[in-house]
Formats: structure tokens, sequence, C-alpha cells
């Protein structure tokens, strides 16, 4: 791996890290708001951050 | 998931949990990796496979440097595919595991045990040809074992390999494991007047968890039927090989790229055929918004398709990799601190990323899982919302 190329992957991550990250928060906001609707609210956060992760990890590979 | 609150529960989970450590742990002393660096050099000088264990480009680096070196290519030699299974190793190439069948097709079928090779050193011999295993793949080669590289990559010819490797003998273990398990859930139901029993106690929840919590909401009541077999084969599939990989068997099928993304053409494919006309109908000439848009968003669509497949491949092969080589990586540690007190704090944090790792090794099929069957949602969808669009 050269210079350009790491410091992409740290960038990727930094950015997955801060959508996954809001995604977190926000379904703890949700949850707290509505305790009923935590499963839905939950099934939905985890689509979301793994499509998030599938493109930091491909971002990652195109990189690397 | 409620702990239980009988200690000798918690006693056999914690043990469990400990399992993965002695997996990954069981080879400090780099025999594998010994003799691959003793063959390269050798096989670099052209003078086959019985060379000494001293090997040329490693006289240069210091003490620490090779075995650093050592412990990278362990973890390397781990996350490949081989063609007999090690369990574990010790001293100087000692291996304990059992031998699988090499099958290949070079002007004819060769079918020969993968001793032959003894542990990638040897150069086997099938009816006049010679083959040599250099970093996992089979290559063609003269009865000294010569290898010509250009750069790091042989440039040998690789005869057609279906040979039995170790993940292709997972596959079958996992394959007649769950067709044993879930054919002795159904028969049970009809034993005991529709009443799960034995070990489908446990499978029964989650089978309806899939039914229920995926294929229902995102499929709908009238079409998920057709597709709750594939839901259910590629959850428990992906699931059980994601744990196998955690126990000291060391397998490691889901993070091999050419089988998850086996899995994933599999969903492109039952996708593509089974999709009703407003599916096409949103991919080629999206409803509801103008001409020129149309026009611009379906080739973005058409490639949307293929890429749908691609991120679920890469997906779950990145983060099974990324899981063993963390946690290979934090075990490491321990042999390069060599300290009471650094490798205590890696063993804790390995035992912790062991934990995540079993959630990881659940969350990662229930997502293969939810993905597909939102893509076979979408493939079937109803025209239910055409007032606004």
């Amino acid at each position: 791996m050269t210079i350009p190329n790491l410091v992409g992957a740290g960038l990727i991550v930094i950015g997955a890290g801060l959508g996954i990250g809001k995604i977190g928060g926000s379904a703890m906001e949700a949850i707290a708001r509505q305790p009923e609707a935590s499963g839905k609210i939950q099934t939905a956060m985890l689509i979301a951050a793994a499509l998030i992760e599938g493109i930091g990890f491909a971002a990652f590979f195109v990189g690397k | 998931m409620v702990i239980s609150r009988k200690p000798s529960h918690f006693i056999v989970a914690a043990l469990l949990a400990f399992m993965p450590l002695l997996s990954f742990a069981n080879d400090n002393h780099g025999a594998h990796t010994q003799t691959t660096a003793s063959q390269e050099a050798t096989t670099a000088m052209g003078k086959g496979h019985e060379g000494d264990h001293s090997s040329e480009g490693d006289q240069t680096l210091t003490e620490e440097e090779k075995k650093v070196k050592e412990r990278e290519e362990f973890i390397q030699h781990h996350l490949l595919d081989s063609h007999d299974f090690t369990l574990f190793s010790y001293g100087n190439g000692h291996h304990v595991g059992f031998s699988l069948p090499v099958i290949l097709w070079d002007n004819g079928l060769h079918i020969f045990s993968s001793s032959k090779f003894e542990h990638e050193t040897a150069v086997a011999e099938s009816n006049g040809n010679f083959y040599k295993i250099v970093h996992g793949q089979i290559f063609k080669t003269d009865a000294k074992g010569t290898i010509e590289y250009e750069g790091h990559h042989p440039t040998n010819k690789k005869p057609l390999d279906l040979s039995i490797t170790k993940n292709v003998f997972m596959i079958l273990v996992v394959a007649f494991l769950m067709f044993v398990l879930f054919r002795s859930l159904a028969n049970s139901y009809k034993k005991n007047n529709g009443i799960a029993s034995g070990v489908g106690r446990f499978f029964e929840p989650i089978i309806l968890f899939i039914r229920d919590d995926i294929a229902i909401p995102n499929i709908g009541e009238k079409h998920y039927k057709k597709y709750m077999s594939h839901l259910l084969t590629v959850f428990f599939f992906i699931w059980f090989l994601n744990m196998f990989g955690l126990t000291p068997l060391g397998v490691n099928v889901t993070n091999n790229i050419a089988i998850t993304a086996a899995l994933a053409i599999l969903t492109y494919l039952i996708t593509t055929f089974t999709a009703n006309k407003n599916y096409w109908g949103h991919i080629f000439w999206m409803p509801g918004v103008p001409v020129p848009m149309k026009i611009i968003l379906a080739p973005i669509e058409l490639l949307g398709t293929l890429i749908k497949p691609f991120s679920l491949t890469v997906r779950l092969y990145a983060n099974m990799l990324a899981g063993h080589v963390v946690l290979m990586s934090i075990i490491a540690m321990m042999y390069t601190f060599n300290n009471m007190i650094g490798s205590s704090l890696s063993f804790v944090l390995a035992f912790a990323l062991s934990i995540l790792e079993v959630l990881v090794a659940g969350l990662q099929a229930y997502i293969f899982t939810m993905l597909t069957a939102l893509y076979f949602g979408a493939a079937k969808e109803e025209h239910h919302h055409d007032d606004h669009h």
C-alpha cells in the first residue's frame, strides 16, 4: 500500500464511522421516543448500517 | 437474549467463548511458514524441494523481524484455502489432521490424496505428471519441482483444480449437518403432533423469526412462501459456517470471496428470473419522472442491479476476513509483548473480541438474508402506489 491509498482508506473509515454513528445515535433517540417501535427501528437501522458498511468495504477494496 | 441464572450454563458459555483463542493461538513456531519460506528460497534457486531450513532471503533480517514475518505469514496462511485439513501444527513440520482428495483435470483426470504433497513441501506425481503447491495453488512442474517466478507470481501452468479442499469439505459437512438437523425437526412435528422436540426447539424460533420478521414484511404475504426455502438455507448456511470459523477447527469458508460471490449470484439470479413487469418497469422506464430523466435513470438502475450482489459479496467476505485478521493480530500481540501485563491485556482483548465475533457471525447472516429478502421483495412488488408517480 502506498501513502495515498492509506490516506484514502483512513478517510473511508472516518466517513463510514461517522455515518454508522449517526444512524446508531438517531436510532437510540427514536427508540427512546417510541420504545414500542424498537423492533422496526432496529431492523431499519441494521439495514442502513449494513449498506454504509458495504460501501465502505467496497471503497476500501478499490483503494487497495 | 437472557443470561441464564444457572452457573453451569454460564461456565459452559464462557468455555465456548474461549474456543476461538485455542484455534488461533495454536501455532507460534511457524512450522508452516518455515517450510514455505524454505520452499520459496529453494525453488527460486531451482534446486527442488529438498532444501534445508535456512532460507537465503531471511539472513539479512534480525531475529525479531524474522518472528514478525513468521506471524504475518501464519495469519496469511490461515486465511487461504488448503488442500489438506490441518487441525494444528507443532515443532518443525509436525501436523495433526487428515488429507483430502486432490482432483485435477489436466488432459485427463488425476485423482490422488493430498498426502502426496507432504503438507505443501513435496512434488506429487500422478500418471507421469508432476504437481506442486505454491501458496495454496497447484502448479504443473517437472520431477524436480521447478517453479518459474515472474515477480512474486509463479508462471507455471495451472491444471483445472476440482479438489475437495478444506473449504469444500466444510461446505459438505455443513450441508450434511443442516440436512440432518432440519429433517429431524420436520419429523419431530409429525411424531409429536406439531410440537418441536430436541434441538428443534432451539431452531424453531429462528425459523419463525426469518419467516415473520424477514420474509413477510419484505416480500409480502402473497409471495413469501416461494422464497422461504432459499432464505432459510442461506441464513443457516452462512451462520453455521461463520460459527465454525470461530471453533478450533480453523475453518474459514465465508472469508473466501468465491463462496460469498456464489451466494450473491444465486440471489441475483433468483431476483432476475422471478421479477414481474413492475420490477423491469422501474429499471428501464421509471414511472412518474420526466422523459429525459428516465433515459438517464435507466443505465444507473441497470448498473444498480449488478452492484447489489457485488455489495452482498464484499460485505460478508470483508466482515469475516476483517474479524479473523483483527482477532489473530491481537493474539499475535501476546508473543510480541512477551510479558505479564501486555500478554494478559491482549488476552482480555481477544476474549472480548471473540464474543463480538459471535455476534457478528449471526448479524452478518441476518443482514445477508434480510437484504436478499429485500431484493426479492423488489422483484415481486405489486403496483399499489401508482397514484403519486
